[in-house]
């Protein structure tokens, strides 16, 4: 057997890459431990949120398929913070848990040039440091130009329940025993973390009179720029809200050292997300709050399982049964499946490149959980981004590397390479710089042109953006040109702003807080779609921050724009502080700016490195 | 290069001239900002031309400024070099004003670093620069570190963490807008803290005014009619302190001619030939070069006759004091009493000879000068002209947040302004950790699944 490219594991980082592999024309395989599997969501039956939600619509815009796949199985969609600012709105959807993988996995088998294997992979073969292909664990070598490693946590997996270990991957699974340890051998540092996933009720058995609910949105929203909607607004699956009590904290406090995690088991070492405590976590770090918020969320519509999010724990099952039946609502509640701590072997992310190559063995690429993330999107934009990359390298091309202006899927990926991690990583709007840039109305204004240059945009698509773009530039001359006079004054007085004694051009009318877009269409001569209009409402409103955006972005921009050489000899430097030395050694920047970021790495370092550049590498 | 950045290249003093150089693209369009001269923005280069630095209005300094155009200047850059007057109050508020304008302050070495990047100087010098580099940082690193000590920097970290603490709040509300039990950070909470903000960096910045004036001494004047014993007044208070009287030489306009120290603050004299000719030299003084010190100093010690009434020239000196930092000191108050003094402000009664209430007088100036409170061991202020730079961005930047509230505008734009104003806070201390926010987030607050 023979591939271009091999894509292990078929998770959300595995899926992507395959089909960004694909379809680039690249011969590509995915090896699965278990088809039935592929697209698995093992913990929270959602896609999207805060941020997140801005890296399914990026993916989109780059022709990924994360967006397009929620879109098909939606049991619920809000749009967030939809009240406050618009670089913080976000999607989040319910998705349905036998429907998303069932749709990928359609996707997937559809896929011109793209073959699915169920196999667990032992180890990646290379010579002089290029990689050859992959090792079953039968043994059998598949010859191939580039692998991605998308392992997600099965690699060591094990799984802790009370004062149990299990060598387990999620639902049972059969964890990857020997790839780490090879990868490991090969020279690549591994950090070994954990996460937790909390239980699942029978819907039938709780009484949701005791709970709040919580509907989707009464309009529709798409991930997709493309999609129409799929669902009916009227037919969304409501969420419930539930509370911990005085009563579960107790039982938590009295059974603290059954919990793996608070000395159950004492040879934990992962380290588990900060942002996804445990509820023993909560319940100690936090314990002059007298209750935590639950949401109990329906996991598909073909079976009967509650997810109940906020409620993660390692307490064994005894003591599960009465927490969960001390919550309002879920006092007779039937535990379906008990929660679980993951702990998993990651590699070190700082051993790869932007492009999410590794710095050890040419041609071998990692994307999503075993970088140290956590969450469905984060590994779906690493796994879209690798399998973009392994393809353009087979095809002699530059990869394609997001800025942190660019995309929030930038910022994840230059965290990730240059900062390391501490605990599971995942995204919020405080890490990126320029959030005001990274919106969620305009992903495909950021992105669609490189998806379609890198081939996974087709003509018609990229018509379709063009088409919007140029109407979003009409409208916005057209807002420029028009006025309005005090002949309009009743109108002004109409939508509660003030009146005017001279002319004022619609555009700084719209600078007026007050003033929406919608209330301005009388004055316009063509008609807009609504997402043109709201486009063009949010650039002109916020232009001035927007503008202080772009303006300290291209400061960046330009320490971006210095690329320090792959062959740099930072020993030969002497005058370089030695922890700036390590750091710089480890990390391998490709830019200052890169550099700069680098923990440990100031601004007097970087002066000493240009100078450096400028006297023996002829750096301009 | 993007940028425009600015030094002054003279040694820190009290020189007769010192130069403030600005380098980069923007060089001539921040100096013409502040230069009464307009005509500097189409002058040819190298020349040189005359007027003052404004400040909103205000005359700062009567300078020469020099204009090199690129690339042949020392940088390869527009280069624009301000030939100022000496006095260390003078050339920091000229260097603000230019930061404040858009000039970045150099980094030690960074002239001439450009200079070599730009292809001016030779390849074999780099070694030398590199070495000056790492010396002035470690030298400059020192120096922040001791600036950074006492109660303005813990004030700047208290003010960072309450930020911290909003910046944490908002963040956690648009990250978790699911959770209910979080309360909202409101439009009204953050006014608040802005207004005490504003309010407590304006005092650090009067203070560490105070404290410059500590730090670099207060330019005082000793005014009196002849015969009122100035010279004896100056000779207690530098002779029981035992302080150095120096004499600089070179003076020009800006005339500090001697430096006394009392009770650890700098008194800067200004034209103490007045003082020290003896005083039968009845024109030493005339009335009108005491209403022109007066206008120079900082602070005026008016010394008056407790046994002499006044005159009609102690009256104009009196009126033009009015809005000056002045102390009216009654001399000779062991003899009989002929002043009138039921008009007079700001007085002490002392003898200069009999050295009565001389305690009395120097408490009086660090009343003056909020100085009181100032230990000179402990610093508590910030005294250099890029850390007042940067609080006056800070109180800038609250305003512009306090009005984007008024406006309407959604918190996480605020919030953009709000992490501006944290960097900047951290930029004086020295704190910048980019996943510090972030730690806050998850320990102040309970979310996740």
């Amino acid at each position: 057997m023979e591939y271009e490219i091999i894509v292990v594991g078929g998770g959300h980082a595995g899926c992507e890459a395959a089909l960004a592999s694909a379809r680039k024309g690249h011969k590509t395989l995915l090896v699965t431990g278990n088809i039935k599997n592929i697209a698995d969501m093992p913990c929270n039956p959602s896609i999207g949120g805060s941020a997140k939600g801005i890296v399914v619509r990026e993916i989109d815009a780059l022709g990924g398929e994360m967006g397009r796949n929620a879109d098909k199985s939606l049991l619920q969609i809000k749009m967030l913070n939809s009240a406050k600012g618009p670089a913080v709105r976000a999607l989040r959807a319910q998705a349905d848990k036998i429907t998303y993988p069932k749709e990928m996995l359609k996707t997937l088998e559809t896929q011109a040039n793209l073959d699915i294997l169920e196999a667990l992979v032992k180890d990646v073969s290379h010579q002089k440091n290029k990689v050859t292909g992959v090792i079953l664990e039968d043994d059998t070598f598949i010859k191939a130009s580039a692998v991605i490693l998308t392992t997600g946590t099965y690699m060591n997996a094990d799984i802790l329940i009370g004062d149990t270990r299990r060598r387990e991957g999620p639902h049972g699974e059969r964890p990857s025993n020997y790839l780490s340890d090879n990868l490991a051998k090969k020279g690549f540092e591994i950090k070994r973390l954990k996460t937790g996933t909390p239980q699942r009720v029978a819907k039938n058995s709780i009484d949701f009179s005791k709970t709040k609910r919580e509907d989707g949105d009464k309009d529709y929203h798409t991930f997709s720029f493309d999609l129409k909607p799929l669902y009916d607004v009227n037919k969304q699956e409501p969420c419930y809200l539930t509370y911990t009590t005085k009563e579960t904290h107790e039982i938590i406090q009295q059974n603290l050292h059954k919990s793996s995690m608070y000395g159950g088991i004492d040879d934990i070492k992962g380290i588990g997300p900060r942002y996804c405590p445990s509820i023993e976590d909560k319940v100690v770090r936090f314990s002059d709050k007298e209750r935590h918020q639950l949401f109990l969320e329906p996991e598909s519509l073909y079976y009967d399982d509650v997810y109940i999010q906020g409620f993660s724990t390692s307490m064994p099952y005894e003591v599960q049964e009465q927490m969960v039946h001390s919550l309002p609502g879920l006092e007779n509640a039937k535990i379906l499946k008990y929660a679980y701590a993951i702990e998993y072997d990651s590699i070190y992310p700082t051993q790869l490149k932007q492009s999410l190559e590794t710095k050890l063995i040419e041609n071998l690429y990692t994307a999503g959980q075993i970088n140290g993330t956590s969450g469905y999107e984060e590994a779906a934009g690493q796994g879209l981004i690798a399998g973009i990359n392994a393809a353009l390298k087979l095809e002699g091309k530059d990869p394609l590397i997001l800025g942190r202006d660019e995309a929030y899927i930038g910022v994840l990926i230059d965290d990730l390479v240059t900062k390391g991690i501490r605990d599971p990583y995942r995204l919020l709007t405080s890490r990126a710089e320029y959030r005001l840039l990274l919106r969620h109305d305009n992903a495909d204004l950021r992105l669609r042109q490189y998806g379609y240059e890198v081939g996974l945009i087709d003509e018609q698509r990229y018509q379709k953006f063009l088409n919007k773009k140029a109407k979003l530039n009409e409208l916005i001359e057209e807002i420029k040109n028009k006025k309005v006079t005090p002949a309009d004054n009743d109108f002004l007085l109409k939508i509660k702003t003030n009146e005017i004694k001279d002319g004022l051009s619609l555009y700084n009318l719209l600078k007026r807080p007050e003033v929406a877009i919608n209330d301005l269409l009388d004055y316009l001569d063509n008609d807009y779609a609504e997402e043109i209009l709201e486009q063009a409402g949010i650039m002109i409103k916020y232009e001035g921050y927007i503008n202080k955006a772009l303006k300290e972005a291209s400061k960046m921009k330009a320490l971006e724009n210095k690329k320090i050489p792959e062959d740099i000899d930072y020993d030969a430097m002497h005058n370089l502080a030695s922890e700036a030395k390590q750091k710089l050694k480890e990390v391998k920047p490709t830019s200052l700016g890169q550099a700069l970021r680098i923990s440990g790495v100031n601004p007097a370092d970087i002066s000493i490195l240009m100078i450096y550049l400028k006297r023996d590498y002829h750096y301009e | 290069m993007e940028d425009t950045i600015a030094a002054i290249s003279t040694a820190q003093g009290i020189g007769a001239i010192s130069i403030i150089r600005v380098s980069g693209p923007k060089a001539i369009e921040i100096v013409s900002k502040i230069f009464s001269n307009h005509n500097l923005k189409v002058a040819p280069s190298h020349t040189i031309h005359y007027g003052y630095i404004i400040d909103n209005n205000e005359k700062i300094d009567e300078v020469l400024v020099s204009l090199m155009r690129a690339p042949k200047t020392f940088t390869r850059e527009d280069i624009v070099e301000i030939n100022a007057h000496g006095g260390i109050n003078t050339t920091n508020k000229i260097l603000e004003l230019l930061l404040v304008n858009g000039c970045r302050l150099a980094e030690p070495g960074e002239f001439t670093k450009r200079a070599f990047l730009n292809g001016r100087i030779d390849l074999t010098e780099a070694e030398g620069i590199i070495d000056l580099i790492n010396a002035k940082t470690e030298k400059s690193r020192q120096m922040a570190i001791a600036q950074v000590r006492g109660k303005a920097s813990s004030l700047i970290k208290e003010l960072r963490s309450e930020l911290a603490a909003i910046l944490a709040n908002i963040e956690v509300n648009l990250n978790y807008p699911e959770y209910e039990d979080i309360e909202e950070m409101t439009t009204e909470k953050i006014q608040l803290k802005m207004h005490d903000l504003v309010l407590k960096i304006n005092k650090i910045i009067q203070e560490s005014k105070n404290g410059q004036l500590l730090k670099n001494g207060i330019k005082t004047a000793i005014i009196g009619r002849p015969n009122v014993g100035k010279s004896s007044l100056l000779n207690n208070l530098v002779g029981e302190e035992k302080a150095i009287v120096t004499e600089i030489q070179g003076t020009t306009r800006d005339t500090v001619e001697a430096s006394i120290v009392v009770d650890n603050i700098i008194l800067n004299l200004i034209d103490t030939a007045g003082i020290r000719q003896t005083d039968d030299l009845v024109e030493s003084l005339g009335v009108e070069r005491s209403l022109k010190l007066i206008d120079e100093a900082d602070l005026v010690l008016l010394v008056l006759n407790y046994n002499e009434k006044l005159t009609e020239e102690d009256h104009l000196i009196l009126e033009k004091l009015q809005g000056k930092n002045y102390i009216t000191i009654i001399n000779k108050y062991d003899l009989p009493k002929v002043i009138d003094d039921k008009k007079l402000q700001n007085t002490v009664y002392i003898s200069a000879k009999e050295n009565i209430n001389i305690d009395q007088l120097k408490n009086k100036i660090k009343k003056l000068f909020n100085l009181e409170k100032i230990e000179t061991e402990d610093l508590t202020y910030l005294s250099s002209a890029r850390s007042l730079a940067i609080l006056k961005e800070i109180s800038k930047s609250a305003g512009e947040v306090l009005k984007a509230l008024e406006l309407g505008y959604s918190l996480d734009m605020i919030e953009i302004d709000l992490k501006n104003i944290w960097n900047l806070l951290g930029e004086i201390i020295g704190e910048n950790y980019s996943d510090e926010l972030i730690d806050e987030l998850f320990s102040r607050f309970c979310v996740g699944k």
